[in-house]
């Protein structure tokens, strides 16, 4: 299927394989469905789904093993528009796409929508600006154009550091989702043992075939990604309006939640709950305020009550009780003051109203809206900035036959994203409708089925407590992981289990997908630009691709070190992965082929001031990497420039490295004819006489 | 290789469609953005400005790229500068 004649004989034979291949997967679905109804245990569902998908991946991976350097770079630079946008779908779409944002968007209403704005606009920069410039340029990797356009190592070097940044901390959050979602489909596996077996998943491809491997395997996990997000989607829509169109009915869902959010931040019984929460916020601010007294009191008291248990010779149970309680206590006055204040804030936050779904930029004041305002607009233009300069996006558009596919590339790319970003905010609005009208109010006693289910999983993500005791859950007794908004959604539309396995095997699809494609681009870059390019230029194919692969093994293994670490803050990691990519590569490669005029030292000083910049201020107001870094203590308030949060930190590198880049451009002298010539021949998709010929074998 | 008049007419057709799609995109994301609060009556049953975050921005920015892969496309072969069928 892979070794067809022409390009078109191959796009066909394509078509028809994956057609072939989406009806199979299904008709596996399906099979598993009629085998639940008889009587399957659950456990083996959750085998099935790891297995099979796992062994297709590693099958399409073993079909398109290479050590040709087209092949193993860019898949031959045959991949059709429309299964290069899908591949692109699956590489862009992460754990976090797929089951962290309907959840963001669920608790954080319309601010939330930041993140769908910025993953999706960010493609049409890429499509204006960079798409179908670096496909003429033609060669493997982005740091390859940094260094033909801006001649020489040091461009291509400051271009390796940013790619292996970028990349490392978002493979990183892809590694430890796999671990995740393997844990929740083989229960009672552990959580690095769950890292290690998808690690298997993501090398048995990207390691024999790379980006050819990975490309096609791409296609076959981002049909099952979209399949297993947009299933339980309809049925929950079909379940709350009859119409199984979420994405154009849900106006109607959220207009009744916003009427129930009305009554809900006036309702006397949540006002009851959200006063005592009130209540004993103000009780652990006394006791920090009494340290380090109420710290000795606190603890003599424990004593105090185990003794007397004793001495009256109590139950065992009242005694352990009172143990566990002296165990669990601060062991001084500094941990009583930190567990204390983050006890404080948590009550604080359950105090609050609950959010206004749809209302944007909620604050105090008008001065709060407009900082609200400010950072939303600064994340969206940092994502999009980030999502038009990650490499290992960029790098897909090397893939296409030609100039005019990647163009057409582009439009398939982002409609495949798309389709599952326009239908996040949807059910994040029906789930939210779910919650407020059915579970608020109903009885501590006859909870639905799938919130005892899951408060039995994991605490975090579910879990309510009746903390006025009036046998009636409220909202303000709900406590709400985000990740449980898609991993829940089967269950609360009533789907059998074989959804929720289907839904923990797309979450997986995206996992490994996104690690596949940025695993690859680090061990590109050290072994393509880092390797060939700067240590030893006459290495042979073979020895490239070879050094590649073993590499990719390398990182891989270094990834799945950290991600077993569990590191705290994991999501910022991520997204502050987009600032760095936006500040090192975007203004550099724009205007490397928008401005003839732009030269080696302009590109250097930009890029290196743009990420200067950027990771200056994420490490002077991020209070984990403050801490790291200088030592400050996490309490004490950030000095933010504008009032601008973390992480839109981009939003000064990417100015910044604009600025420099034209600057020092127009102050040392203009680059070389070749140069300028190279800038043409990139411009337009044919020139007659074009002797400049860039495109890598 | 010599850039003929063509050429750098095609060029700057180029330049003229990005920067009118960037326009597009721009208004689209950042204006309807800055104004979410003022733009919030009912647009079949979302506030407007939610359905544009959610929905309609992201339905513009999918348009954009089509009609320019279509509009290049076709300039390509205006101008003779598309490449051969198959290659």
């Amino acid at each position: 299927m892979f070794n067809s004649a022409t390009q078109s004989e191959f796009a066909r034979a394509l078509k028809k394989s994956y057609t072939w291949y989406t009806g199979g997967f299904l008709a596996f679905v399906i099979i598993l469905a009629i085998a639940e109804k008889m009587g399957l245990p659950r456990a083996y569902i959750g085998y099935a789904f790891l297995g099979a998908t796992v062994l297709l991946y590693a099958g399409i991976g073993i079909m398109s093993r290479t050590s040709d350097a087209a092949e193993y770079y860019v898949a031959g630079r045959r991949v059709p528009a429309l299964f290069n946008g899908m591949a692109t779908g699956a590489d862009w779409m992460s754990a976090a796409s797929f089951i962290g944002m309907a959840g963001t968007l669920y608790l954080s209403g319309f601010n939330g929508l930041a993140f769908i704005m910025g993953w999706t606009g960010g493609y049409c920069l890429v499509a204006l600006f960079l798409a179908p410039y670096l496909r003429k340029f033609g060669q493997f990797t982005i740091p390859d154009f940094l260094g033909a356009r801006y001649g020489g190592n040091f461009p291509r070097f400051i271009g390796i550091l940013a790619a292996i940044l970028c990349s490392f901390t978002y493979v990183v959050a892809q590694v430890y989702g796999v671990g995740l979602i393997t844990t929740r489909l083989l229960p009672g596996v552990a959580f690095e043992t769950g890292i290690f077996i998808g690690l298997g998943g993501i090398l048995v491809c990207s390691f024999l075939g790379g980006m050819r491997a990975v490309t096609w395997t791409q296609v076959a996990q981002y049909i099952i990604l979209i399949v297993a997000y947009l299933i339980p989607c309809v049925w929950i829509s079909v379940k709350h309006t009859n119409i199984p169109v979420p994405q154009l009915v849900y106006g109607s869902v959220l207009e009744k939640v916003t009427a129930r959010e009305k009554q809900l931040i006036e309702d006397p019984k949540e006002l009851e709950v959200r006063g005592i929460f009130k209540k004993n916020a103000d009780d652990f601010d006394a006791k920090v305020k009494a340290l380090p007294k109420s710290w000795e009191d606190g603890k003599a008291d424990l004593q105090k009550k185990l003794d007397e248990l004793k001495a009256g010779s109590a139950p065992a149970k009242d005694i352990e009780a009172v143990e566990k309680s002296i165990a669990a206590y601060p062991k001084s006055a500094d941990a009583a003051k930190l567990a204390w204040n983050a006890a404080k804030a948590g009550n604080n936050g359950k105090a609050a109203p609950p959010l206004r779904h749809a209302e944007a930029f909620p604050g105090k004041d008008d001065a709060a809206r407009d900082v609200s305002r400010r950072n939303f607009l600064a994340l969206v233009f940092c994502l999009m900035i980030g999502t038009a300069a990650l490499p290992h996006i960029l790098m897909r558009y090397y893939t296409t036959p030609s100039v005019k596919e990647a163009r057409t590339s582009v439009f398939w790319s982002l409609f495949f994203i798309f389709l599952l970003y326009f239908s996040a905010p949807a059910l994040a609005v029906l789930v939210k409708y779910d919650v407020y009208t059915l579970l608020v109010g109903s009885e501590f006693a006859k909870l639905p089925q799938w919130v005892t289910a899951w408060q039995s999983v994991d605490k975090s993500l579910l879990s309510l407590v009746d903390i006025n005791k009036d046998g009636i859950v409220q909202l303000a007794e709900i406590t709400i992981g985000g990740d449980i908004v898609v991993l829940a959604t089967p269950e609360i539309a009533g789907l059998p289990y074989v959804i929720s396995g289907l839904v923990a095997a797309g979450g997986l699809a995206a996992a490994l997908s996104t690690a596949d494609g940025l695993l690859l681009t680090i061990a590109n870059a050290l072994s393509h630009d880092l390797y060939y390019k700067m240590i030893d230029p006459n290495a042979s194919t073979t020895r490239r691709v070879t050094i590649s692969k073993v590499l990719l093994l390398v990182v891989a293994l270094a990834a799945a070190y950290v991600a077993a670490q569990k590191p705290a803050d994991i999501l910022f990691l991520v997204s502050a992965a987009f600032s760095f990519a936006a500040a090192a590569f975007f203004p550099a490669l724009v205007l490397g082929i928008f401005w003839k005029r732009a030269n080696k030292w302009g590109a250097c000083l930009g890029m290196i001031a743009g990420i200067g910049v950027t990771f200056y201020y994420m490490i002077t107001t991020q209070p984990w990497l403050r801490e790291i870094f200088f030592g400050t203590p996490r309490a004490v308030p950030a000095e933010l420039w504008w009032g601008i949060q973390p992480i839109s930190a981009g939003l000064w590198g990417v100015p910044l490295g604009f600025a420099v880049i034209i600057i020092v451009s127009l102050l040392t002298p203009a680059p070389d004819k070749d140069t300028q010539e190279l800038v043409d021949h990139v411009r337009f998709p044919v020139i007659k006489g074009d002797t400049v010929n860039t495109t890598a074998t | 290789m010599q850039l003929t008049d063509k050429h750098h007419e095609y060029w700057s057709k180029n330049l003229k469609i990005t920067s009118i799609l960037l326009s597009i995109w721009f208004v689209a994301t950042f204006v309807v953005g800055y104004f979410a609060r003022e733009l919030s009556f009912n647009f079949f049953g979302w506030p407007f400005s939610f359905y544009m975050a959610a929905q309609g921005s992201l339905v513009i920015y999918v348009v954009i790229i089509w009609y320019y892969a279509r509009y290049m496309n076709a300039l390509d072969v205006e101008y003779d500068v598309h490449e051969g069928e198959d290659d």
